[in-house]
């Protein structure tokens, strides 16, 4: 910004390279600030950059030993990036029909190159459900969920739970007897949703005289199926939640979680 | 045209000053030239011919016609998640006649494309359901062992339906099996019939065959 050197293209061939991009105005476009040489500058390093923003100006030196923090969170968002390339290289593959599914999954596996690639999204989703799990394990520890960062560790609970959804619906895109049944048995238990489950408590109030208004062709389950049991609509369901709508609500969860990092007072120093 | 909104606006002013006389004296007020323009009143009618309650009222309007349409969008939208056609198994089928069927055999033929056991008794027959009772896998007929094994739990069943081991919570479900106006078997998986109700002594819940 202000602190920006003036350039001065008379002087451009006395210059070194450095000194050259640092004062051209493609680079000073993009940033607004001089070189982070002293605290201010390094402050607007960081409240100019989108991302960046997101994070605390400056970091506790104890939120920087990985003794305290285990690193957990950054572990969980590093894999969650690893999930999204590896899911989305997955996705010029895979197609989510009954014909094709498992197919798909075994000619990633047997013939196209680096066949590891589905096996990575696998472990990666696997190590993140235990990194969010130590990361939630850490912050209890520490007591890091305390005021002024009640509100933050909600965030957290809602994208522990949408971490979990994320693997149970990329557990049924295999499509074979594994994921068919886990998924079927997972999906019963939405039979038993209060008042939206045609076995839940209070579904059996709905009814007009001897029809019953929630029952197994409109129920929570048959949402989330689009069937009555898990066939080509619950696959297909399943595939589109799993590449775009969990991932997407993630991201924006995530988003406030570290911005709320940063706004709740920063990582939380030893008590 | 424009003197004629001059006097409108003078007899506004004129009504302004004389608040709360009745009309005939705001008329003769307005009858003096009056070159002092003051505010109009919030509550007499402004020079758009907006008052306050009328305001308010179209205000009122328009949120109630937003709501609605946004919570029949809405509405719309999460009817859109229910689709109308199922590509799936239909619910009700024909089982051929009951002379197809062997006295004492659990018959899977039609298992794998309806989900349905039909066992022949001395008695007749009934159609049970191949949903565990447990979490909903399909179990598998051991004819050496005479029961139905669930892989998934463990759940064991009677050729009755009877839950004897594992963690399933009740018997296999009954569907509704009766004899067609052509002599075939006809079953109906909207109607069950549960062991546990004391269902299974409905008529329609067993076929009486002994031929």
């Amino acid at each position: 910004m202000a602190d920006g050197p003036p350039i001065n293209t008379s002087e451009v061939k006395k210059k070194d390279l450095v000194t050259y991009v640092r004062e051209s105005q493609i680079w000073n476009s993009i940033f607004r600030h001089g070189p982070p040489n002293n605290d201010r500058n390094r402050a607007l390093a960081v409240i100019t950059n989108v991302f960046l923003h997101l994070h605390p100006v400056r970091v506790r030196k104890s939120g920087l030993r990985l003794k305290y923090t285990w690193c957990m969170g950054g572990v969980t968002f590093f894999l969650f990036i690893v999930e999204t390339i590896t899911g989305l290289l997955l996705m010029f593959y895979y197609r989510p029909t009954v014909e094709y599914a498992y197919a798909d999954i075994w000619d990633l596996r047997e013939q196209v190159p680096l066949g590891i690639m589905r096996e990575l999204h696998r472990w990666g989703a696997h190590a993140m459900v235990i990194s969010v799990w130590l990361h939630m394990l850490r912050v209890f520890m520490t007591g890091s969920y305390k005021p002024p960062r009640e509100f933050n560790w909600n965030v957290g609970v809602f994208l522990l739970v949408l971490t979990l959804l994320l693997s149970f619906t990329g557990y049924l895109l295999p499509w074979d007897q594994l994921a068919m049944w886990a998924v079927t048995v997972g999906s019963n238990m939405a039979r038993a949703t209060p008042l939206l489950g045609y076995e839940g408590p209070g579904s059996s109030l709905l009814r007009l005289g001897d029809i019953s208004l929630v029952h197994a062709g409109n129920d929570a389950r048959f949402a989330l199926l689009a069937g009555r049991f898990v066939g080509a609509g619950a696959l297909l369901r399943f595939y589109v939640l799993h590449c775009v709508g969990i991932p997407v609500v993630a991201t924006i969860l995530m988003a406030v979680h570290f911005w709320r990092v940063r706004k709740d007072g920063g990582i939380s120093g030893p008590v | 045209m424009s003197d004629e909104k001059i006097d409108k606006g003078a007899v506004v002013t004129a009504g302004t000053i004389t608040k709360g006389a009745d009309p005939g004296a705001a008329k003769t007020a307005a009858a003096a030239p009056s070159k002092t323009n003051q505010p109009a009143a919030p509550a007499g009618p402004q020079p758009h011919g907006i008052t306050r309650r009328s305001f308010f009222s179209t205000l009122g309007i328009g949120w109630v016609a937003f709501s609605g349409a946004m919570g029949a969008g809405l509405t719309a939208t999460a009817r859109f998640m229910f689709p109308n056609v199922l590509f799936e198994p239909v619910q009700s089928f024909k089982a051929g006649f009951p002379s197809d069927y062997t006295v004492g055999k659990v018959d899977e033929r039609w298992k794998e494309a309806y989900g349905t056991w039909l066992v022949r008794t001395d008695d007749g027959l009934y159609a049970l359901s191949t949903t565990c009772t447990h979490l909903g896998c399909t179990p598998n007929w051991l004819p050496a062992e005479n029961k139905f094994k669930c892989p998934c739990h463990g759940s064991g069943f009677y050729p009755s339906g009877i839950n004897f081991e594992g963690p399933a919570p009740r018997p296999l479900e009954r569907y509704k099996i009766v004899l067609g106006d052509d002599g075939q078997i006809f079953i109906d998986k909207n109607q069950k019939y549960q062991q546990e109700k004391g269902q299974w002594s409905d008529p329609d819940a067993f076929l009486r065959y002994t031929g």
